[in-house]
């Protein structure tokens, strides 16, 4: 019984957090039919936030939102850099520059921090353990369960009732058609990137909640967990996605507890094989969205 | 092909005024730098093979790369050095002890042979869903890389492996790079290929076999990688799963996006533009770092740069310098104008 409620925890935590950086990638996919390479990089950009603002003596919560703040920012700034200039033009140019942008984000931070880890300021209760029915487990699991519950009901609720919600999910479904009825095309664009941005920050806070530290590279575990996730849940749906999430952490969870040791190192290419063969079986994922592919 | 023959001239005299003028100067960093600049050379056309005929960003080349460089490792590390490079090593391959000419050749041919076997179904995918794949693959070939102790030394750098690429093998490999690039390009399959890229389902319509072709070209592209991974391995001598990755993939990606991924011209091209900028550069941050005006060392300016440079030419030439025509092509167009005009 414990075991099970152990493995439960670590599946939700696990599956919230991986949820809600498919919701991040999703989102800008889902409009755009852009693959943004430079998602892992604005939770660099939130991390590298934190550590810069530490030394202000602030409240970690303000601190929190300023690099919630920052990561939204960057996001903006990956369309005007990075897609706009060539948003008429060919997927194939759209994912070079946002590849390109990933890169010399990640370069900047090299070049202007530093390549070494660097330690950003955590909250006491991070690191608190809590018991529950006969198992410790750390505090920071359960903030991770609430913050994704509470994120998934309010993104849920605004893309069902508010304006700007309808209009994304217009836009997902025929752009052009959203268009003509009076849906500015680049206030959109920048909306979904902005959520991605907000996405990615939060997603920084919970993920470096579980490292501690900011390296310029951190990005690309949780971009390749995005990306896993959305192809499992389907590249199109924002409920794939949340889905995609939760399944990959119940698989990444259940080898871990399933595999002997020396096969768990190759765990990665396991889940990766996986999305392969899922890939080949159901193209558009377990969940299909709205079919369209323009963006202009 | 005959059309293509003063592209072929035009290219190939590039390579051999390479080899000419770092002979003539005789400076051993220009040597090194020439001998890279071949290795990608046919890293680059590799990937142009594949990316240029059938339009499909591919992720995973520079993972057939690490193939063929490890492949040519463990054949061709001397026995008695077996022991200490690689202690974990099947008994079958440690006795096994080849030149490391045919090494070069069995890394390309096993990285062909992988490609041959992973890759069919995925070539049914296209676009968004295709890149991602591609992705997911370069990343399982780096998993395994990183993890397969007995031939790959694992995370810890592999060394050993005797020292056989010079500037005149590279060349070499490099200007059969470009003919058998030129050459498929212009084959009835590249030709096919080509239609699919410019229109999938017209071209599907008419009868062609969309996966099939993309698979030929992808083999072919994973032996060009094969065979650059293991001249690149004999010619450094000692390297690590690490090479193999995200930053390699970039650097190769931005030479041929920059160049122009559609002709061969452009690849070449690229090849060149990007080897001098990065050199350049390379100088200018060692130069800094030397004279330590920055507390810190100076790393990562060559990639900005790279970057920058890259959505730069998608934003205003998004088919890179040659976007549609060979360099032979442009150049007779040119002539013949020149002369009706006169």
């Amino acid at each position: 019984m414990t075991m099970f409620i152990q493995f439960l925890i670590d599946v939700l935590s696990l599956g919230g957090a991986y949820a809600l950086m498919a919701l991040g990638l999703v989102i800008v996919f889902g409009i755009l039919k852009l693959v943004n390479f430079a998602y892992g990089e604005l939770i660099m950009v939130a991390g590298y936030t934190m550590y810069m603002v530490s030394g202000l003596g602030l409240p970690w919560l303000v601190m929190a939102g300023i690099a919630v703040i920052m990561a939204i920012m960057a996001g903006i700034a990956t369309d005007y850099v990075a897609f706009r200039p060539v948003r008429a033009k060919s997927v194939t140019a759209v994912l070079i520059t946002s590849f390109a942008f990933s890169t010399l984000l990640q370069n900047a931070a090299q070049l202007f921090i530093s390549p070494r880890p660097r330690t950003v300021p955590l909250p006491e209760i991070f690191s608190a353990t809590v018991e529950i029915a006969g198992v410790i487990t750390p505090a920071r699991n359960l903030i991770t369960i609430a913050a994704a519950v509470t994120l998934l009901a309010f993104f849920a609720f605004i893309m069902k009732r508010s304006i700007l919600g309808i209009a994304m999910r217009a836009a997902a479904t025929h752009f052009t058609m959203t268009r003509m009825l009076g849906v500015p095309a680049n206030l959109i664009i920048s909306s979904a990137f902005a959520i991605s941005g907000f996405f990615a920050g939060v997603v920084s806070l919970l993920w470096i909640g579980r490292i501690g530290t900011v390296v310029p590279g951190i990005g690309l575990e949780p971009l390749l967990i995005a990306f896993i996730a959305t192809v499992i849940g389907g590249m199109r749906s924002l409920q794939g996605a949340v889905l995609g999430g939760f399944l990959l952490a119940f698989i990444d969870t259940g080898l871990n507890y399933s595999l002997p040791q020396e096969l768990l190192k190759f765990r990665d290419a396991f889940t990766f094989s996986l999305v392969i063969l899922i890939l080949l079986w159901r193209p558009q994922g377990l969940m299909r969205g709205p079919a369209t592919g323009q963006r202009t | 092909m005959k059309r293509h023959i003063v592209t072929l001239a035009v290219l190939i005299s590039l390579v051999i005024g390479l080899v000419v003028a770092t002979d003539l100067t005789d400076i051993r960093l220009f040597d090194r730098i020439a001998t890279n600049l071949c290795i990608s050379l046919v890293l680059v056309l590799g990937m142009q093979v594949f990316m240029g005929n059938s339009g499909i960003l591919s992720f995973a080349h520079i993972g057939f790369m690490g193939i063929g460089a490890y492949t040519s490792a463990a054949l061709t590390i001397p026995v008695q050095m077996k022991g200490m490079a690689l202690p974990d090593l099947y008994p079958v391959v440690a006795a096994v002890e080849l030149s490391p000419y045919l090494g070069i050749l069995a890394g390309g041919l096993v990285a062909a042979l992988v490609a041959a076997a992973l890759s069919y179904p995925l070539m049914r995918l296209s676009d968004a869903a295709a890149v991602i794949t591609f992705f997911a693959l370069l990343v399982v070939l780096h998993t395994v890389m990183l993890h397969w102790s007995e031939v790959t030394n694992g995370p810890r750098t592999l060394f050993g492996i005797p020292k056989a690429t010079d500037l005149n093998l590279a060349a070499g490999f490099a200007a059969l790079a470009i003919v058998a690039a030129l050459a498929f390009k212009e084959s009835r399959t590249g030709l096919l290929l080509r239609s699919t890229r410019d229109d999938e389902t017209a071209a599907g319509a008419l009868g062609a076999k969309v996966a099939v072709l993309r698979w030929q070209a992808f083999i072919l592209s994973a032996l060009f990688a094969g065979i650059g991974g293991a001249l690149w391995g004999h010619f450094i001598t000692s390297f690590s799963p690490k090479a193999f990755y995200l930053k390699e993939t970039f650097v190769i990606l931005g030479m041929l996006v920059i160049g122009g991924a559609n002709t061969v011209s452009g690849a070449v091209v690229g090849a060149f533009m990007v080897t001098f900028a990065f050199e350049g550069l390379r100088a200018v941050e060692s130069g800094l770092n030397r004279a330590q005006i920055f507390s810190e060392q100076v790393v990562g300016l060559t990639e900005i740069t790279l970057a920058l440079a890259m959505i730069g030419i998608m934003a205003l030439r998004p088919g890179g310098v040659f976007a549609m025509r060979e360099i032979g092509a442009i150049l007779t167009r040119r002539a013949r104008k020149k002369r009706d005009s006169s």
